[in-house]
This record gives structure tokens, C-alpha cells and sequence, in this order.
């Protein structure tokens, strides 16, 4: 496949893993039912840096999160974390997915929801205590829902859910955020919150990668993009990337195309 | 300690139950009750298999079989699901018939060789059970007793043990499996778990009722408390509730409606009661139940027309409207949130002494005009700061406002005056009274 002219990534294409990336992805294919929604996908996230995968609807952001998790099988392609495969430095990784993946009636409090963030460390068969439940009421007053601990979750609003998960993120004391739009449908209030929380840890040393969806704050909020439309279409600093023309190419129609390709290639394959 | 007839069948109830309660907590919880549904029916040619391996009811063949062939069942679920581009519930439905039916077949086709009753595999038989003992200890123990006490045992402790692990799974699969608690695995766990109670629940109740005893009690707790821990004690509880009241209601049920001395099936009245444990909480659990929300909803119905009484009062005071009593309550009768309920409101008006009649008219106490001028305040604030900000047309602005005042607390009617700037009448050019 020609790579179209104007598409310039800044990360070089290359068969070896940056060690000093926080995350590494090379040659990274993704497909539901055999339709591809990922592919070819190589890219570097610096150490240190606070990144925004930014893409039209449909160009596989959650998906691109999700795999490197190993949460969907891969087609092909490898992923490391640190120099390392993610399952041996999983407890350096926390991940936040979208709010409305789980059920907001379920029976448990914003400080059990919280507490969750501390099973990873904790391991199998070890119950939580006293040293994870201070933990949890510690981040939840980060994000500033200390008095709703013991609120039943259906009973908090849009964004104070999503600032529990934020919270559950926080009580992991990851080295690597991965958060699926965690600024979908929240107030101005909370997304000012958030972002707050954000920069604390990036200023901390972490690295944080946010699905995002509104290109009017990215450049605002983030210092690193990723431009995403079913392949890498640029990645790097904001400043460089975040160009007319490699939005036009993320968004625009030539794109679309290779969408197309991709539902004629699903079908073709059904049918056989 | 020797129990009677009756009690080892209340004691076998109440272990059928507690032992029940526990998946089905976590199938609740999950959405999956059919799932349990599923897998009470699914264990049909496990156990028969297992019987025809062993020739025995009792030991471990049966349990194995049963386990294997629900987690078989669950496994082939999710395949038709996804291979056969059917939903979950239809692939249920699909498996679990074909799981019974070869079940069934297997059952009646062996009649002749093996002592397993179809009729007792749909319904149990919990009557009989007490008159099968073995010796335990010296005691005369209804054979049963074993199974169910060593299934409750593994229940009680496999939720105690791996309580953080289901939780996390069963709310965020997805973060549950990228910490390393892999959901898949917990999910076929717990239907081994759901399909070994199952085949101990079977022999008393049969596997119609296990169902029942599954979904209905935690589907009752979840009505009372809203934490997983107290979700699973509750619905134990409640399950041992069904059990006893199911085993009486069957003794002296049908004495009432026939008149007799006839009883009827025990397991029957447990699932019966279990239903009739739920609708009740469904009804009148505070908080969640259908009542205690109707009360809610009458409740801020009733606030909301006692509030807009008092604001007509208000405005009619205001404009130095004089009505007499009958004009002021037709009026207030044509108000669509206050209508019917006109008696009830000029009750509670005159009871919270917000308004008297005074010489045949209406004239608001000074509470009473406290309350409706923030009431008014708030309602000329809101649609202010509607025409400014949200540019809704002004023939819609009274509507939008008419909701909003009720939910407008002092603090809102501040930060309402700090946006709408230093405008002292509203769009209709009437004045917004101070605070």
C-alpha cells in the first residue's frame, strides 16, 4: 500500500523498539471478524509525556488501547511497555476505560470501585485492608469526592463517575495511564478537574495516553498527539504534528476509502 | 439433637436455599440469571451420565459429569452466540433445550436399568428425602444432607476466598482482566460452581425450583441494600425465609382452599414463596421498591403544586389583584400541576400556615410570602439568564422557568443573579424580587 504523499509521520517506520519509549507498538494489525480496524500500526510514546490519540469515530482509538492489553486477540503485531511485554510489567500500567462499559446499578460504593484500582498489586486470594481502603479514600479526595465515598455509584452524576474511575486509575500508582475518553460528557467543572489530575502526573513522571475527542482543547491540554484513522497517520510533538494537513488526512475523504476497502474486505471474507 | 420429619425437610429447604443464593447473587449481579436458568437444565446429561457410569446416586461421578457438561453448555452458549450470529438469550435458549432433552432421553432410556425418575429430576422430592438416611456420627442423617453441606461449604468458601476477583470481574471485566484476574477463567469457574449446586440442589427440589431459589432471592436483597456483600447474606437469608415458610405454606395451604388434610409439594411452595418474598420487596422496600418511589414522586408532585399556589398568591398580590376566595381558587383549580389535587394543597397550605382566609379571601402569611418570593425570584432569574444566554425564544421561557424554580436552591438563585448581571427586571419587564 502507496503511502499517500502528504502523510508525513514523524516517528520513522523501523523493526526495532525504542527501549526508552513507555510504550513501543510495531506492526500492529487489529480486526473484528475479520475486518480490519487497525493496521500496520507502528508508534512511539516518549517517557514522560502527557499524549492524546485523537481520530474520527469508527478509527479504532478504544481498539488501539484495548489490544495493547491484550483485551482483543491481534492479527499480528507486538507491543511493549517499558522495553518489556505488557504482562510483565502490568502492575506499572493502569488502565481507564469508558464509562459507559459497566453497569452503574451494580452494588458497590465509589470507595469499593476505587479500592478495585488496588486488586492488581494485591494479587490473587489477598483481601483488601486497611493499607488499600486509606489508599482508595486518599484518591478519591484527589479528585475531590471524598464525601461521596460511600455512595452507591448509580447515585453519583455523569462526572463524578468518571472522576471515580479517574480515582481508581490514581490508587494504582502506575508509571502508564491508558484512559478511553475521560472526558466524554462531563461538565466544564469536571473536565477542568481532570485535567488538573492529569498534569499532576505527568509533572510526577508518568505517561499518559487519552483517547480524546475535542480537538478545540487537545492542543490545550496535551503536548504530545497521535492522529488516528484506522492507521498511525502522524504522531509526535503537538506543535509539528497537529498540522492542517495531517488532519485533513485523518479526517478527511481519502481516508474513507480505505474504509471502504476495509468493509469490502470483511464482507469478502465472510462470503468465502 | 434429632429433628422431626418436618424439620429435616425445613433444614434441607434452607440448605437448598443458602447453597443457592450464593451463584445466584453473582448471576444476578452478572445480568445472567438465565444463565442459571441455563445450567440447572444443562446438568441433565452429566448427571445422568454420571449415574449410568456409577449406578449410584450418591458420590462423586455425578457431580463431575454435571460439572462438566454446564460448563459445556456455557461454552457452546457463548460459540452459537457468536459463531451463529444469534443473541445470548436465543443461544441459551437453543443449548440448554438440546442439553435437557438429551438428558430427558437418556433418563427415560435407561429407566429400566437405573433407579432415576424423570418426574424427580423436574420436580424432586423433598418428602422422601428425610426417609433416606445414612448414619453419621451415630445419627440418622437424610442422605442428601452430605452433598448440599459440602456444596454450601465450597460456595461459603469460595466466595470468602475469591470475593475481590468476582467483584472486579463482574463489574469491569475489562480492567479486572488487564490486571490479571482473567474474566473468562472466573466466568466458567463460577458456572462449575452454579452446575455442582445445582446437581446437590436437584435430588430435593428438582431442576425447575433450583431456578427459582437462584434468581428470586438476590433479586429480592438487591431491592434492600445496594453492597454486593450484604446483596449475598441478604439473599441467603431470604432464600432460608422461602424454604420454611414454602415447607408450611404447603402443610396448611391447601387445607384452607380444600378444605382437607391434604398437603402439597414443599419444593413448589418454596419456589412459590421465594416469588412471593420478591414481589414483596419489589413493592415495599424503601428506597427501590414501587411504593416508596410512588410516595417520591407524589411527594415532589405535592411541593411542587403547594409552591405554585403560593407563587400565583404572589403575583396576584403583587399586580394588587383583589379576588375573592372562589375566584382565587378556580384559578388555582385551572393551574394543570395543582388541578385535583386543589383540596390536599390549600390543606397543607393552610396547615404549614403559609396562607389564611381572611374577609373571604386569600392572603398569604409571611412565611408563606418568604417562600413564594423566592419562588417568583427564581422563576424571573431563569428566564433572564435564558433569553440572555440560551436565546430561547420568550414565548418559551415561562415553561423552561415554570420547571426549574422547584429545583432551585438558594445557592443556584445566587450564582443565577451573579450571571444575569445587574438586570432588576425580567424579559416580560417584571420585576425579579430581591433575595
Amino acid at each position: 500500500m502507496d503511502r499517500p504523499p502528504e502523510i508525513q509521520p514523524t516517528v520513522a517506520r523501523g523493526s526495532e523498539h525504542d527501549p526508552d519509549a513507555a510504550i513501543s507498538i510495531h506492526d500492529l494489525t487489529v480486526a473484528y471478524d475479520r475486518r480490519p480496524v487497525l493496521w500496520d500500526v507502528d508508534l512511539d510514546v516518549p517517557t514522560g509525556c502527557l499524549a492524546a490519540i485523537v481520530g474520527p469515530n469508527g478509527a479504532g482509538k478504544s481498539t488501539l488501547i484495548k489490544a495493547c492489553l491484550d483485551l482483543l486477540p491481534r492479527v499480528s503485531g507486538d507491543v511493549r511497555m517499558f522495553g518489556s511485554p505488557w504482562r510483565s510489567v502490568r502492575s506499572r500500567v493502569a488502565y481507564v476505560p469508558q464509562r459507559e462499559t459497566v453497569d452503574w446499578d451494580f452494588p458497590v460504593s465509589a470507595l469499593d470501585v476505587v479500592a478495585m484500582g488496588t486488586y492488581g498489586r494485591l494479587g490473587w486470594l489477598r483481601p483488601v485492608g486497611k493499607a488499600q481502603k486509606q489508599a482508595a479514600m486518599h484518591a478519591l479526595d484527589r479528585v475531590g469526592l471524598s464525601d461521596y465515598a460511600a455512595r452507591q455509584i448509580s447515585q453519583l452524576s455523569g462526572g463524578q463517575q468518571q472522576r471515580v474511575f479517574l480515582a481508581r486509575a490514581l490508587v494504582q500508582e502506575a508509571d502508564l495511564y491508558l484512559m478511553d475518553e475521560p472526558f466524554a460528557s462531563v461538565d466544564a467543572a469536571t473536565e477542568q478537574a481532570i485535567v488538573e489530575v492529569l498534569r499532576d502526573l505527568r509533572s510526577s513522571g508518568a505517561t499518559l495516553v487519552v483517547v480524546h475527542h475535542d480537538l478545540q482543547t487537545v492542543a490545550e491540554y496535551f503536548e504530545h498527539i497521535i492522529l488516528l484513522n484506522m492507521r498511525v497517520v502522524a504522531s509526535g510533538a503537538m506543535d509539528e504534528t497537529l498540522t492542517a494537513d495531517n488532519l485533513r488526512a485523518t479526517y478527511g475523504g481519502r481516508l474513507t476509502l480505505l474504509e471502504q476497502a476495509a468493509t469490502a474486505l470483511g464482507r469478502l471474507s465472510k462470503d468465502r | 439433637m434429632t429433628l422431626d420429619y418436618d424439620g429435616w425437610i425445613i433444614l434441607i429447604g434452607v440448605l437448598v436455599a443458602a447453597c443457592c443464593a450464593i451463584p445466584g447473587s453473582w448471576l444476578v449481579v452478572r445480568g445472567m440469571g438465565m444463565m442459571g436458568d441455563a445450567i440447572s437444565h444443562a446438568v441433565l446429561p452429566g448427571i445422568a451420565i454420571g449415574f449410568l457410569v456409577s449406578g449410584t446416586r450418591s458420590g462423586g461421578w455425578m457431580f463431575l459429569g454435571a460439572a462438566i457438561s454446564g460448563v459445556l453448555a456455557a461454552v457452546m452458549t457463548q460459540i452459537v452466540h457468536r459463531w451463529g450470529r444469534v443473541d445470548r438469550g436465543a443461544a441459551m435458549g437453543l443449548v440448554f433445550t438440546a442439553f435437557f432433552s438429551l438428558g430427558l432421553l437418556l433418563i427415560v432410556q435407561t429407566a429400566d436399568t437405573v433407579d432415576l425418575d424423570p418426574n424427580c429430576v423436574l420436580y424432586g422430592a423433598i418428602e422422601l428425602a428425610p426417609l433416606d438416611t445414612i448414619s453419621l456420627a451415630g445419627l440418622d442423617v437424610p442422605r442428601i444432607v452430605m452433598p448440599l453441606a459440602i456444596v454450601l461449604l465450597a460456595n461459603v468458601g469460595l466466595t470468602l476466598l475469591l470475593f475481590k476477583e468476582l467483584l472486579a470481574t463482574a463489574f469491569d471485566p475489562g480492567l479486572a482482566t488487564a490486571q490479571g484476574f482473567d474474566a473468562r477463567w472466573l466466568h466458567y469457574g463460577l458456572m462449575v460452581l452454579t452446575a455442582a449446586t445445582c446437581v446437590a440442589c436437584f435430588e430435593a427440589v428438582g431442576s425447575i425450583i433450583t431456578v427459582a431459589l437462584l434468581v428470586a432471592p438476590p433479586a429480592a436483597a438487591l431491592m434492600l441494600t445496594r453492597r454486593m456483600r450484604w446483596v449475598i447474606v441478604l439473599a441467603t437469608a431470604l432464600g432460608g425465609l422461602a424454604a420454611v415458610l414454602g415447607h408450611f405454606s404447603a402443610l396448611t395451604v391447601p387445607g384452607w382452599i380444600l378444605g382437607g388434610g391434604l398437603d402439597t409439594s414443599s419444593a413448589g411452595m418454596m419456589a412459590v414463596a421465594s416469588l412471593v418474598i420478591f414481589l414483596f420487596m419489589a413493592t415495599f422496600a424503601p428506597g427501590r421498591g414501587v411504593l416508596a418511589r410512588r410516595w417520591v414522586s407524589r411527594r415532589d408532585a405535592m411541593r411542587v403544586a403547594v409552591e405554585d399556589a403560593l407563587g400565583l398568591l404572589f403575583r396576584l398580590e403583587e399586580r394588587a389583584v383583589m379576588l375573592d376566595r372562589v375566584e382565587v381558587e378556580g384559578l388555582l383549580q385551572s393551574d394543570v400541576r395543582i388541578g385535583g389535587r386543589l383540596g390536599t394543597v390549600l390543606t397543607q397550605i393552610r396547615r404549614g400556615s403559609l396562607a389564611e382566609v381572611d374577609n373571604g379571601a386569600w392572603k398569604l402569611t409571611e412565611s408563606g410570602r418568604t417562600a413564594a418570593r423566592s419562588l417568583v425570584r427564581a422563576h424571573r432569574l431563569w428566564e433572564t439568564y435564558l433569553a440572555g444566554r440560551a436565546s430561547i425564544p420568550s414565548s418559551h421561557l415561562h415553561a423552561a422557568a415554570e420547571r426549574l424554580e422547584h429545583v432551585t436552591d438558594p445557592t443556584l438563585a445566587e450564582q443565577l443573579r451573579t450571571e444575569v448581571g445587574d438586570a432588576s427586571d425580567d424579559p416580560h419587564g417584571r420585576p425579579i424580587p430581591p433575595g
